[in-house]
């Protein structure tokens, strides 16, 4: 597990403290498992951290989450930062009105859901997962910020796995990781 | 929706509780459901929700916060945090790579099972078990015992809110219960 930065030398912590999980969930899959990082207090204080000196200053209203790891990192931040946290779901999680997004799996396709009136036009936003392997539910969850008018600042992950080009599939909008795999 | 009023009230209850929004007829009809989401919307109320956790926390030798998925996903991590224990998600089947272990527990219809990582928990360490709100207790009940299996002594469950006329309290094995607001 490579770093970004070396000169961050909380980095080389938060990236040994993510655990790889051969053949999860299937055969040949080589899973980044970040409840290593929560176990371990410092670590997951210096990711929360890096991302809130990164956004502090830049006016951001909006936190989006993805359900469910990204409502781990998000809600930090979002605390720090002063800004309203918005939990982007699996169909049917959602009570009241909902807008949808549709995307792409390797096989069919899987829809991510956001509250009517939760982000306004002119909202600046981040997304917030735990990880970025093919770009499928960013792309989505960055169209649904898009669709009711808010601004998407950056796209913010623990983990890249640049191999899966997941930044192309976001037509290279700012992504800003802290490991790559 | 009102505040507890069997303790000494905290102000910022108050506004805790008006930002939580009552969507009828979820997920199926007949239910009043309590919808955080709007909490979430209003950063200072969802930061007093995270302060007074916090502050009743703070110096009680917490080791473990252990987060209920989802909702407890998004309120447990801030805590952990601020007092400086881990975070163990507890997650539904198959959603935790690796060894895990297994607490089945019932559903108005069927059964449902909440899994935590081997190795997570330390026999020793001092846990909390936090999710958005305890209706009958179920799912709180199934996570007090993975962490007892774990050796984990559990210290007190903790919740935005409580629907009272479930009874869930009486499902924890006796373990204490900490609440924000009531509702029904």
């Amino acid at each position: 597990m490579a770093s970004e930065d070396g000169k961050d030398h909380r980095l080389a912590r938060i990236s040994s403290s993510i655990r790889v999980i051969p053949d999860f969930p299937k055969p040949g899959i080589m899973f980044q498992d970040i409840t290593t990082l929560l176990l371990d207090h410092k670590a997951f204080r210096d990711t929360i951290d890096i991302f809130v000196e990164r956004y502090r200053e830049k006016n951001i209203s909006v936190v989006a989450g993805i359900e469910a790891r990204g409502f781990i990192f998000g809600p930090p931040i979002a605390l720090a930062i002063g800004a309203k946290f918005v939990p982007m779901r699996k169909p049917k999680k959602l009570p009241g009105e909902v807008i949808s997004e549709e995307y792409a799996l390797e096989y069919g396709t899987d829809k991510m859901e956001m509250h009517v009136g939760a982000v306004q036009p002119g909202d600046r936003a981040l997304v917030i997962d735990d990880l970025i392997a093919t770009g499928g539910t960013l792309c989505a969850a960055v169209r649904l910020l898009e669709r009711v008018g808010a601004d998407v600042v950056e796209c913010a992950c623990v983990i890249e796995l640049p191999e899966l080009k997941g930044r192309e599939k976001l037509g290279h909008r700012p992504v800003f990781v802290l490991v790559k795999g | 929706m009102s505040a507890c009023k069997d303790k000494e009230q905290d102000p910022r209850i108050e506004g805790i509780a008006s930002t939580i929004r009552v969507v009828p007829d979820f997920p199926k009809p007949g239910i009043m459901f309590q919808d955080i989401t709007t909490l979430l919307l209003d950063p200072k109320a969802f930061k007093n929700t995270v302060d007074l956790f916090v502050e009743r926390y703070t110096g009680k030798d917490i080791t473990v916060v252990a987060g209920i998925e989802a909702r407890g996903f998004i309120f447990g991590p801030p805590i952990a945090l601020a007092i400086g224990a881990k975070f163990v998600p507890l997650r539904k089947p198959r959603k935790l790579p690796g060894e895990v272990i297994s607490e089945e527990y019932v559903l108005e219809y069927g059964t449902d099972c909440l899994q935590m990582h081997i190795g997570a928990v330390q026999p020793g360490d001092r846990a909390l078990v936090v999710d958005d709100l305890i209706a009958t207790g179920g799912t709180l009940c199934a996570a007090i015992k993975l962490l007892e299996r774990a050796g984990a002594e559990v210290v007190e469950c903790a919740c935005v809110i409580e629907l009272p006329e479930l009874k869930g309290r009486e499902r924890l094995n006796g373990k204490p219960l900490y609440i924000l607001v009531e509702s029904g």
